[in-house]
């Protein structure tokens, strides 16, 4: 914390505001301590349902059978043991899908992260370091991008591509890198000051070998912070493009298709939408709540 | 300050002709536009005759520059499938888009004000991390999905607001309270990181010395200096929620731009698609001109750099 803000702290507590009690600094320690163990657990749980998808259904996640639609979970009246979270509207076995939709999400977000983050890192890092003329034009792509709406575009490339899972992944990397470049561009411009920086210059370093082994070690603790960010989003964007019908194509079981699916049903078995709606939310705050921590425990949130 | 504004205009149209370019780009290159507008069943004759009759067999520049023309002009083109204007189907189709969007934005604000004054006062303490774990519930939410449970639960079970439809302003109740979402966390971390800026403040420290009440000091004194980004982010926000409300409009058939640009899509109606698009970028756009220009009314240090 800075020297303003501990001021501000005594002063606000002299006038009777945000008093703190020793109690409730422990408590926020421990929660916050608690957040990031509850994302990591449920980041780690489904990354390992994603790898491990085959070892654990119950059935084949693509097995129709018309005479068990839509048999509710086990935990609901009228469900069946054989299908704990029931069957969809065309008797597939809904966890079986949702664990192999689990894979889906991982493969999306993770493969997305890793296009925008070398399209946005790239053109941060070069923006922020040459400065002058390279900068603003770096400076007028996100600016660009980010007129552009996202989801109507990422639409439309879908469309006109044809979905599949290399087209949802190349499109959604090619819009979601503006974060990665806005934290790089800073944080390389923050780094270029620095004197390890000219003494690499004053060595005869190529800009190329100052780049890659002095700044980008130097900037990489934010945007691992932004890169679980920009993974929640990724998921939730396919969630999205695969619920207005141009994301992951059927019978693939992304959480988004089984929402779109199941829509015409929810009005008479809600726990349809439910479930891969909890799914996807459930993964998101994870990701979210790790990333939260990760910006804490770097201490990336003090210079941001 | 001339100088600063014509910068930014000029800025401004360049980015909107370059989003074009780009859109523009993306429909012409990644297919042929005539086989998708003939259909699955076309013969090459039809498709040939397609081709000659949507102009598409001329040079791309030269169509770019034919369509930009136009559209410089107000004349967007003629859509595939309604066979009206373009202009005209988007101005039909505006004002839902706009009065849903005004309504999430007025829900947005409506409870990230609040909730950021109340966390910036009460930095670090269990209220604080109450409301940005809100702000987090909110970044998670999927859209579509809060929307599809609004519906069920709001609608359907408890039967006080009409699932779908355009009639009343009770339509607009669930759709902007599922747009609000999106946009709350950002305007309620703002917010509290604006408040907690200003109260530690030396003005703020004269007014509490001059003996003001704490509703005072932060209603008039601490508020009026954080609502500045505030305001300012708010407008990018509405262009942000304006371009977002596609998957709303269709959650909830509410028939707007949004879900225009989503019908054109699934259509193959390409100069609708373009248009939606542009205008989207050209909102955006003007928005975030409209809020470096505030900021730079409020702000003179801004007019500088």
């Amino acid at each position: 914390m800075s020297i303003e803000g501990t001021n501000r702290a005594d002063w606000a507590r002299h006038a009777g505001w945000g008093r703190r009690a020793p109690w409730t600094s422990a408590i926020r320690r421990a929660l916050r301590d608690a957040g990031v163990a509850f994302g990591a657990v449920i980041v780690l749980v489904v990354a390992l349902t994603a790898i491990f998808a085959p070892l654990l259904v119950p059935h084949d996640p693509f097995a129709q059978d018309l005479s068990r639609r839509l048999v509710p979970p086990a935990f609901m009246q009228g469900g069946s043991p054989e299908h704990w979270l029931g069957t969809d509207q065309i008797g597939r076995d809904y966890l079986s899908r949702l664990i192999y939709g689990a894979r889906i999400s991982m493969l999306i977000g993770l493969m997305t992260v890793i296009a925008s983050g070398l399209i946005g890192g790239t053109l941060g890092i070069i923006g922020g370091y040459f400065g002058g003329r390279v900068d603003d034009a770096v400076l007028f792509a996100i600016t660009c991008r980010l007129a552009m709406p996202l989801i109507l575009v990422a639409l439309t490339a879908v469309s006109l591509v044809g979905s599949s899972l290399t087209i949802v992944v190349s499109t959604l990397g090619l819009l979601l890198w503006d974060r990665f470049a806005v934290v790089a561009r800073v944080a390389t411009m923050r780094v270029r000051a620095l004197d390890y920086i000219s003494a690499a210059r004053a060595a005869g370093c190529s800009p190329l070998y100052i780049l890659t082994r002095e700044v980008l070690p130097n900037i990489v603790r934010p945007l691992a912070v932004v890169a679980t960010l920009e993974m929640a989003l990724a998921i939730l964007l396919e969630a999205t493009l695969s619920f207005l019908g141009l994301g992951v194509p059927p019978p693939l079981p992304s959480w988004g298709l089984m929402i779109a699916e199941a829509k015409d049903y929810m009005f008479f078995s809600p726990w349809v939408i439910m479930i891969p709606g909890a799914a996807l939310f459930v993964l998101v705050i994870g990701i979210n709540l790790l990333g939260d921590g990760l910006n804490h425990i770097l201490g990336t949130d003090r210079t941001a | 300050m001339l100088h600063f504004l014509a910068r930014r205009v000029v800025l401004a149209l360049l980015v909107a002709v370059t989003v074009l370019g780009i859109s523009f780009a993306l429909t012409r290159l990644s297919g042929d536009l005539a086989i998708s507008i003939a259909g699955p069943n076309a013969t090459s004759e039809d498709i040939a005759q397609v081709r000659k009759n949507y102009g598409l067999d001329r040079p791309l520049p030269v169509q770019f520059a034919d369509w930009v023309a136009h559209a410089a002009t107000g004349d967007l083109g003629t859509s595939y499938f309604y066979k009206g204007s373009v202009s005209g189907l988007i101005a039909e189709r505006l004002p839902v888009t706009l009065t849903l969007g005004l309504t999430g934005l007025a829900i947005a604000l409506a409870v990230a004000l609040p909730l950021g004054i109340l966390a910036a006062l009460h930095e670090g303490t269990l209220i604080d991390r109450m409301a940005s774990l809100i702000a987090m519930i909110g970044q998670a939410m999927p859209s579509f999905w809060l929307g599809l449970v609004l519906m069920i639960t709001l609608g359907l079970n408890l039967q006080w607001l009409p699932i779908s439809g355009t009639g009343s302003w009770q339509n607009y109740v669930m759709p902007g309270v599922t747009l609000a979402f999106t946009g709350i966390p950002a305007l309620m971390r703002l917010t509290r990181a604006g408040m907690i800026e200003a109260l530690a403040s030396d003005y703020i420290r004269t007014t509490r010395a001059n003996g003001l009440g704490p509703a005072s000091i932060v209603l008039k004194h601490a508020l009026r200096n954080a609502a500045m980004p505030v305001v300012s982010i708010a407008a990018v926000q509405f262009g942000f929620m304006l371009g977002g409300s596609i998957v709303i409009e269709v959650v909830f058939a509410l028939h707007g731009i949004g879900y225009l640009g989503w019908e054109s899509i699934l259509k193959n109606d390409f100069p609708v698609v373009q248009a939606v698009v542009l205008f989207l970028a050209i909102v955006y756009v003007g928005l975030t001109l409209l809020a470096d220009l505030l900021n730079a009314m409020l702000d003179p240090r801004l007019r500088s750099s």
